[in-house]
């Protein structure tokens, strides 16, 4: 189906439209219907693509037919495919989460929900620069309201800041988009790969002045080292299917970077080959020190699940640094699992707080959990995959990138400081689940009716979590996904030529 | 004019940091605006500085490059909306927070810290 690569921009779209009229507009049980619905048919969508990448090869979305690469262009090669459809799995299990409680907690929540998913599959799909600046935009205003939704002092305080740092990341992203058009020529991807190669001299310093401060803001959507500083208390004020949503947030600057600086200034860019390297190595490797650190002082779970983002962040812009075949491979599982475990975490952090009474999150001695076991379990299966102890996913994708460092020198820095941050978070997850699980006041408490676990939260929790299970299952036909979706990136010939010279475009109209 | 266009886009950026990094919010929202008319101007630029250069084929002897026009415009769309938001934003924190920081709590001046130290001790 030729528009099989627009779908994931457009359903969002006209469903967050049509959640805000009349039928929808006035009961929050139609809306629920048509979201869960919707957002169902998103998830069909997302695997459909990917297999249609896989068995079809990639596809050019060619909007107006303006062949590339003066139009705008959507390209649904494994790589974005892969991330459009985990990102529509992740929607998925917050929302279902979110009709349990959270929806309630104040107005349009759905439509900004669905506008949120939009601008993040867009921002996957789109095959130009400008276009990624345009969808960045759509889902930082989607994250914008429903950071701040249900209101709070602590949420308008961290929203504020979010705002300002973003807009003033925006603004960087502008000059770095102005520098770029004005070297190169041209605002499509493809094209920027093939023509940054014949610069040189001082056009060429201008573009790489373009190139870093793009890598700026991208490593500040992904919580680079110091750029991070928002992030744990922007995430951990955050309600929690907005937390869920946002742990895919963080993905789409590693993903810019893995398709900016990885294709576009890559080894064959000439002058500036591998312009970001240096700088991604010792900030990556800081970025994933500073979030073990994080994740040990952590006071309450929320935040120790915010820290491990960011922990999450650095080791994938390990990947990033590491620049080869094997690393974009490892990268790609590693952020599907951490994506899905992290949003997972958000939504299991809130349960329990829930639960505890006053104490919420924070690890210190409370009452008892109405439903101990089943948490537990998931807590357990949470912390297992975040480690990256076997059985589950995060062994899987440590191991890859611990196997993609090659030379003696990369191992050197690689092995030590990825082993250690996973016992940091091995120490902080277990003093966690005793704190929370174990460690309850024996006094009596009064023993008002149970709660019960809300139907969509459990489906929400238990698919976020599940998936790590899942994916150790299906490791090997996933990581083979992967390996197609780095050779497609590192060869030129199939990811930026091909593009260009389109017999393979088969456009829309 | 390259000198002159060069030299105001620059000053506006200068004035656009230095009022975002500001401690109160209205200068902040105030500085992302001058911050963004910067940013506006430069991607105009980023077409190249022309005189009697019309967008269209035919109108003129040379021609202008269009894209830039159309990114322009885009992010004036953009730039206008955030900072509608951002106003808005700042009004609920000073409802919300009961000041007007950006960071939500007044800072301690000097005297302050001074006065609080000789106190303990």
């Amino acid at each position: 189906m030729q528009h099989l690569s627009i779908l994931p921009i457009l359903l969002p779209l006209f469903s967050g439209a049509l959640l805000l009229l009349p039928p929808f507009s006035k009961t929050l049980k139609r809306q629920r219907l048509l979201a869960v619905l919707s957002m169902l048919l998103q998830v069909v969508i997302g695997f459909a693509l990917v297999a249609s990448v896989q068995f079809d090869g990639v596809t050019q979305y060619i909007l107006g037919d303006w062949r590339p690469p003066y139009g705008i262009v959507l390209v649904a090669d494994p790589m974005s495919s892969v991330m459009v459809c985990v990102t529509n799995f992740l929607a998925f299990g917050a929302l279902c989460y979110a009709t349990g409680y959270h929806d309630r907690t104040g107005g349009y929540f759905y439509p900004l929900f669905m506008f949120q998913v939009m601008g993040i599959n867009g921002a996957f799909l789109t095959g130009d620069v400008f276009n990624l600046f345009v969808f960045f935009e759509v889902l930082l205003i989607a994250s914008y309201a429903l950071l701040i939704h249900g209101g709070g002092k602590h949420k308008t305080q961290a929203t504020t800041h979010y705002v300002i740092l973003n807009l003033a990341g925006s603004s960087v992203f502008l000059f770095g988009l102005g520098i770029l058009y004005g070297t190169l020529g041209t605002l499509n991807i493809a094209d920027m790969a093939q023509k940054v190669g014949d610069l040189e001299g001082s056009v060429a310093i201008l573009a790489k002045i373009g190139a870093l401060l793009l890598m700026v803001v991208f490593g500040m959507k992904a919580a680079l080292l110091p750029l991070h500083f928002w992030l744990p208390k922007t995430y951990s004020s955050a309600s929690a299917p907005v937390a869920a949503i946002f742990a895919v947030m963080t993905k789409v600057g590693i993903y810019s970077i893995l398709r900016i600086h990885g294709v576009v200034f890559g080894d064959d860019a000439g002058e500036l080959a591998n312009v970001a390297q240096s700088w991604l190595w010792p900030l990556a490797l800081l970025t994933v020190v500073i979030g073990t650190i994080g994740a040990l002082a952590s006071p309450t779970l929320k935040l120790l699940t915010a820290n491990l983002v960011v922990l999450s962040a650095g080791t994938l812009m390990v990947c990033a640094a590491l620049g080869n075949e094997a690393a974009t491979s490892a990268a790609l599982y590693y952020m599907v699992h951490s994506t899905l475990v992290a949003g997972g975490m958000f939504l299991l952090a809130d349960m329990i707080a829930r639960q505890r009474g006053k104490a919420e999150d924070r690890f210190v001695v409370a009452k008892t959990m109405d439903n101990p076991i089943f948490l537990g379990i998931l807590f357990a299966i949470a912390a297992i995959a975040v480690i990256g102890m076997p059985p589950f996913s995060g062994f899987l994708g440590k191991v890859m990138i611990l196997q993609a460092a090659h030379s003696t020198a990369e191992q050197l820095w690689v092995w030590p400081i990825l082993l250690l941050s996973s016992l940091g978070a091995l120490i902080a997850l277990s003093r966690a689940g005793t704190t929370l699980f174990w460690r309850h006041s024996s006094s009596k408490q009064a023993s008002d009716e149970k709660q019960t676990i809300h139907l969509g939260e459990w489906l929400g929790i238990v698919l976020l979590l599940g998936a790590s299970p899942l994916l150790a299952l299906f490791g090997g036909p996933i990581s083979e996904l992967t390996i197609d979706a780095a050779v497609f990136l590192h060869d030129p010939s199939l990811s930026v030529d091909a593009l260009l010279t389109s017999p393979l475009a088969d456009g829309g109209f | 004019m390259e000198g002159i266009y060069a030299f105001c886009v620059g000053l506006m950026t200068a004035c656009g940091i230095f009022l975002t990094l500001r401690g109160r919010t209205f200068s902040v929202v105030v500085g992302l605006t001058l911050l963004s008319y910067a940013v506006n101007l430069f991607l105009f630029a980023s077409g190249r500085l022309k005189l009697d250069g019309a967008a269209v084929l035919g109108m003129s002897e040379e021609y202008g490059d269009p894209l830039p026009q159309a990114l322009v415009l885009t992010a004036i769309v953009i730039g206008f909306a955030m900072t509608a938001f951002a106003v808005i934003l700042a009004m609920r924190a000073r409802a919300d927070l009961g000041n007007d920081h950006v960071d939500g709590r007044i800072p301690q001046t000097k005297e302050q810290v001074r006065q609080k130290s000789g106190g303990q001790r």
